[in-house]
């Protein structure tokens, strides 16, 4: 008998996704296409499973990143905070081939959180007055309204890190880390795309981002496309 | 003359203290970046960014370092990145100083609408709910009215509403004004050469 953190380096994206079925729940970490898991996110279309339901910030853009999921049809529900320019998920959205959930973008992160850590439910301020607090629970506390919001789990978490050792003990790169380690916490099994796989102690246990506690599988992916969405920039003044 | 794009935003800018924390929104706001001396503030992006420096220069953008509107950016010194949920409890625990937002709406009570169009496309809500209700201070950077004349300052929002009564400030092309409790604007300043009846032609809520 092993427990659950037994060996967790797969040697290929097939063997890191095994269990992920049709109509589970999926957390893809990213901010757009910023910090996606790009191999897990092909292996899972690769994998042929369907009628997903989808917790990701944006759900892709651009036609890249998840907006390929979107395309080949295996997504029945979407859970995000914002479409913005994804016509893939409008379009789907607008034809009632996918339902969309929009969230606050702080209410989608405390619900990951909460699930994760254990609590059913939270107050929060934010919607109050608005939309989204149709059909929720209303309460006064100390003079303020809140609205009373769901922790949201997951069956599965497919998220990027930088540097990710055997145990899982990862550390994140910039603002590639976002929904990332939230939705590791909220997952029953957090799959690890790892840009550098190093041995366990060659990360420093006070610079660990996310503990391996909340890792289940680790796959080993050096090479990314990391596509930007909106390149800006400036000129370098002259002589600098 | 009115206020230029440039102008509003170097007047917004001028409502930030030193040493403060301030969340920059999408499109005009974002402008006040430039007007704000060195070391004058730190810059909170919702993805998980404090200390947000200037776009990159040409050659260096890294596609893992973008704000919350998904542009590449910088970090300066003394910077750092959190996850979500983090970056969500500095909003929703009142440690962030000021957000400054554009604008559809605002209400003469400070309810401010600026995340949908009635009937239009459903972009989504993103981190302005959490902003407008978490955020110490709220300022709206926005036109005053639209081309066709029609208000944006109004009594009450037609637009789906982002937070109630949160608004202290908004900054047009014709000046400054604040909400007040009874509901109506209070002129702060105006634009250069702008006078009181033009803009209270364009305002749907009594001046004071």
């Amino acid at each position: 008998m092993t427990g659950r953190h037994h060996h967790k380096v797969r040697d290929s994206v097939a063997a890191a996704l095994d269990g992920l079925e049709s109509g589970m729940t999926v957390m893809v970490g990213g901010f757009g296409l910023c910090g996606n898991a790009e191999a897990l996110i092909r292996g899972v279309i690769d994998k042929g499973v369907k009628d997903l339901t989808l917790v990701s910030n944006n759900a892709g853009n651009l036609g890249k990143g998840l907006a390929t999921w979107l395309r080949a049809d295996i997504v029945k529900k979407v859970i995000c905070s914002y479409l913005g320019t994804n016509e893939d998920l409008h379009s789907r959205m607008a034809s009632g081939a996918i339902t969309v959930e929009v969230t606050p973008q702080g209410t989608l992160a405390e619900r990951m959180r909460a699930a994760g850590a254990g609590i059913p439910a939270f107050f929060t301020p934010t919607g109050v007055g608005t939309v989204v607090e149709q059909g929720k629970e209303k309460r006064t506390i100390d003079g303020r309204e809140y609205l009373l919001e769901k922790a949201l789990p997951a069956d599965f978490a497919l998220i990027r890190a930088r540097t990710v050792d055997t145990f899982g003990n990862l550390r994140f790169y910039r603002t590639a880390r976002n929904f990332s380690p939230i939705m590791a916490t909220a997952a029953r099994t957090t799959v690890v795309e790892a840009d550098r796989l190093v041995d366990v102690g060659a990360i420093d246990p006070d610079d660990v981002h996310l503990s391996g506690l909340y890792v289940h599988r680790v796959v080993h992916v050096p090479e990314h496309e990391d596509p930007f969405e909106y390149k800006t920039s400036r000129k370098r003044p002259e002589g600098k | 003359m009115a206020y230029s794009k440039e102008d509003m935003a170097r007047r917004a800018a001028a409502e930030i203290p030193a040493g403060s924390i301030v969340n920059l929104g999408i499109g005009l706001p974002t402008l006040c970046a430039d007007y704000l001396p060195e070391g004058h503030a730190f810059l909170h992006s919702e993805n998980g960014l404090l200390g947000m420096g200037p776009f990159p220069f040409e050659g260096e953008e890294d596609p893992q370092l973008i704000n919350a509107g998904k542009q590449t950016v910088t970090v300066l010194p003394g910077g750092s990145t959190f996850d979500s949920a983090q970056s969500f409890a500095m909003i929703r625990g009142g440690h962030v100083d000021l957000a400054i937002l554009g604008a559809m709406q605002v209400s003469a009570r400070g309810d401010l609408a600026n995340w949908a169009v009635p009937g239009g496309k459903v972009m989504g809500i993103g981190g302005a709910m959490d902003l407008a209700s978490g955020c110490r201070r709220v300022i709206a950077v926005m036109q005053h009215a639209t081309k066709d004349g029609e208000h944006k300052l109004v009594a009450t929002c037609t637009y789906p509403l982002t937070a109630a009564r949160v608004v202290s400030r908004v900054i047009t092309e014709l000046g400054v004004f604040d909400p007040t409790a009874d509901g109506c604007f209070k002129v702060i300043e105006l634009a250069p050469g702008v006078d009181r009846d033009t803009v209270a032609k364009l305002t749907g809520a009594p001046l004071v």
